[in-house]
């Protein structure tokens, strides 16, 4: 099978960030080898963070195994934008199966691989928010606890966004949702709910876990790289915004992913065997606020401003910051 | 060989002879004997290099096969009851998806009220699924359709159920005749899938199909049950040559011949009716029986072949569809459409309420002398239940039904109502 090429003007040119990098530091989008496992042509949104966070995370897993990879699809926008019959944006092999069962499907292919001997072909599976924290944690948990060597990749956009924006298990607090209206006292989604899956995955002890954001996609590329060094259950959460569900500008989408991590919303770490072993900290810290202002689902907080509301966001952003050390402690 | 041994026994040594490559398994009764052989069979290294995964629950069992069958591997799991039900998503996936996955039924009730024994209400709520569904009469059939199981949804990329009644025939010791690897080798081809997930030849599967395809799609689910009534007297010819016994196929014949009336059912109770049946002919009543090995696809060409000349059918299930009757008995009508033939239905052992050989023949006798009311609840305990719809009708909290009817029919410890 040969991979189709896409003309990329900017290779070897000085015209983009890149040329600060050494070429063998540059990202894997930006070689003329990378793969487009998920090729243009889909039907995402403009500005869809999970197309993009999908697209560098699977072109990095493609160099990192040397072509030698199956991927496992739950159900949702990634799959369903991907892959209407008889068109698939998909240039690997590449199964969809349910909703939730995406961390089960996958380790069956790791299964049978072991079983044929062919461990040098490698594993992910792939979901959203939904399909990760909600409707098939239960696989995923099972997948996590035998240690399977599948590499999961969460794409969190923060609530059902594939069936017209519900809430999730991941949706943050106070966010509209259809299903978490902003009417009534405390519009919104309510304060205190919800899971932190990349903890859980780190209470099961599994060897590898990291959380990354499309507002870095180099940092994205290299864990996903190192992701495939390991073998085992790993697992990996990224931060992708969602302009239809967020009601945000897709234009900003880079923009919105960025203040998450700069407020302190969204950490960005890594942990290997339960511990936190790495953190990306934090440049110039913002307010939670500016990462609220550009989002309408956040829109009832500030117009008229609910400060109590504001407070206990903000108060999550420093804890986040306190408890993974994303800024230099003061002297 | 012959040998005397339990049903579930039985069934994991010829699971094993098969060379399965990828198993995944949850337990629940009756269904964990055999499972608990085979992952003693893999980790003593006996089935070559097959991977047994122990899951979170069935949905993730039947999830984990059809990964690992998308990826080539010959896969096995068996389930029953609640366990069928909880991956009821995934064994519609499976056969959407067209994976020759194979699974044992150790049928089982299905609550509530909770109820371990058996009947066949679990694979009934799955036999529109698109999966073939073959009943074991006797463990010695329960071991060879196994076998033929694996060829069978090889050939034709379609995942099979070999239904098997739970404790009557999972936990029964009898006489079987296991056979050798050198005669499954003989049978059973090393599996070659229509489709697998490979970078060398990447493909999408399970891909989303609209309103302009999907019922051609699903047409060609069909075809493969229509298929499969050609393949599977096929299958059960070749079964034979090599095993020197006759097993499987799409039913079984016991005195239909010039017969006027004729019992039908599925699984271990054909015992009891060929029993009924040899009873019957002794007083000089003109009865057969016939055992439906395959339940789907279901045998209507062949139904109508055995039947001819007959004046009455008596289905008996183990089974209800409630707010109707009878399931086996809906598809026997639908078969013999046009055939000037009585049908009755006979709801009979559900939760593992024995059939007895002599309500067997007294429901004969009724039914050809009297008639039968549709459906006929065999050995119903009517005393029971119109005192109890009397209580209902008398007070608005009347408490739950299953309590109320252990007390009802004075059930030990249970205090009187």
């Amino acid at each position: 099978m040969s991979y189709q090429r896409v003309k990329f003007y900017q290779t070897g040119t000085f015209t983009v960030g890149n040329r600060l990098l050494d070429e063998s530091n540059r990202t894997v989008q930006a070689g003329m080898d990378r793969t487009n496992s998920l090729n243009s042509g889909h039907r995402a949104c403009q500005g869809c963070g999970e197309a993009l966070g999908a697209r560098y995370a699977l072109d990095a897993v493609m160099r990192a195994t040397h072509q030698q990879m199956v991927a496992v699809n739950a159900t949702g926008c990634l799959e369903v934008f991907s892959s209407p019959y008889p068109e698939s944006a998909w240039q690997i092999p590449w199964m969809h199966s349910l909703f939730g069962n995406a961390p089960a499907v996958a380790s069956g292919v790791a299964a049978a691989l072991r079983a044929k001997g062919k461990t040098d072909i490698r594993v992910i599976a792939q979901g959203g928010d939904g399909a990760t924290v909600d409707i098939g944690f239960g696989c995923l948990s099972g997948m996590f606890e035998r240690n399977d060597d599948v590499l999961y990749v969460c794409y969190d956009n923060e609530a059902y966004m594939n069936t017209g924006v519900q809430r999730s298990g991941s949706t943050p607090p106070r966010a509209w949702t259809n299903t978490t209206q902003a009417v009534g006292k405390d519009p919104g989604n309510p304060m205190g709910i919800g899971k932190n899956l990349p903890r859980i995955a780190m209470a099961h002890g599994i060897p590898y876990v990291a959380t990354a954001s499309v507002a870095d996609l180099h940092d994205l590329e290299a864990k996903v790289t190192k992701a495939m060094s390991i073998r085992g259950a790993r697992y990996i959460h990224i931060h992708v915004p969602c302009p239809l569900g967020w009601k945000s500008d897709p234009a900003h989408t880079i923009k919105v992913a960025r203040l998450a991590v700069e407020s302190g919303l969204f950490p960005l770490f890594e942990a290997e065997g339960g511990e936190v072993t790495d953190r990306t900290p934090i440049r110039k810290k913002v307010l939670v606020e500016q990462y609220l202002e550009l989002q309408g689902r956040f829109k009832h907080l500030l117009h008229p401003r609910d400060e109590g509301a504001l407070e206990a966001i903000q108060a999550m952003a420093d804890a986040n910051i306190h408890r993974y050390q994303l800024l230099p402690l003061k002297a | 060989m012959k040998q005397h041994i339990e049903g579930s026994q039985a069934v994991a040594h010829a699971v094993a002879l098969c060379r399965p490559e990828v198993m995944a398994c949850y337990p629940i009764s009756p269904q964990t004997h055999i499972v608990e052989t085979l992952s003693r069979k893999v980790k003593a290294g006996e089935v070559g290099n097959c991977q047994f995964l122990n899951v979170e629950s069935e949905f993730g069992a039947l999830s984990v096969l059809i990964g690992a069958s998308a990826m080539g591997a010959r896969t096995y799991t068996a389930t029953t009851s609640q366990g069928l039900l909880f991956m009821a998503e995934a064994v519609y996936n499976a056969a959407g998806l067209g994976l020759p996955i194979v699974m044992t039924i150790a049928n089982r009730a299905v609550g509530a009220p909770i109820n371990i024994w058996n009947d066949h209400s679990d694979s009934m709520s799955m036999r529109d699924a698109g999966w073939l569904q073959l009943f074991a009469e006797d463990n010695q059939e329960a071991v060879d359709l196994h076998i033929q199981a694996f060829r069978l949804a090889e050939e034709l990329s379609c995942p099979v159920m070999v239904c098997m009644d739970g404790y009557i025939l999972t936990h029964a010791y009898e006489v079987v005749d296991l056979p050798t690897q050198e005669q499954v080798d003989a049978y059973l081809p090393v599996f070659e899938p229509v489709q697998v997930l490979d970078p060398q030849d990447p493909v999408s599967i399970g891909a989303m199909v609209g309103p302009e395809a999907f019922a051609e799609v699903r047409y060609l689910a069909h075809n493969k049950h229509l298929r499969a009534l050609e393949e599977i007297p096929r299958l059960s010819q070749a079964f034979q040559d090599i095993f020197q016994r006759s097993s499987g196929g799409l039913l079984k014949t016991y005195h239909t011949d010039e017969a006027e009336t004729i019992l039908l059912a599925l699984g271990s109770v054909n015992g009891t009716i060929k029993d009924a049946v040899d009873d019957l002919r002794e007083e000089g009543w003109p009865v057969g029986s016939i055992a439906l090995r395959a339940y789907r696809p279901f045998p209507s060409h062949a139904l109508r072949h055995v039947v001819k000349g007959a004046k009455r059918i008596i289905v008996i299930e183990k089974d209800l569809a409630v707010g109707k009757g009878g399931i086996v008995s809906s598809d026997v009508k639908m078969a013999l459409q046009g055939v000037p033939i009585i049908v009755d239905t006979v709801i009979a052992g559900l939760g593992g309420r024995s059939i007895p050989k002599a309500s067997v023949i007294d429901t004969v006798k009724q039914a050809c002398l009297e008639g039968l009311e549709e459906p006929h609840f065999l050995d119903l305990n009517w005393d029971a239940i119109n005192r109890e719809l009397t209580r209902q009708q008398a007070q608005r909290r009347s408490g739950p039904t299953p309590e109320n009817i252990l007390r009802e029919i004075g059930a030990p410890g249970a205090s009187p109502i």
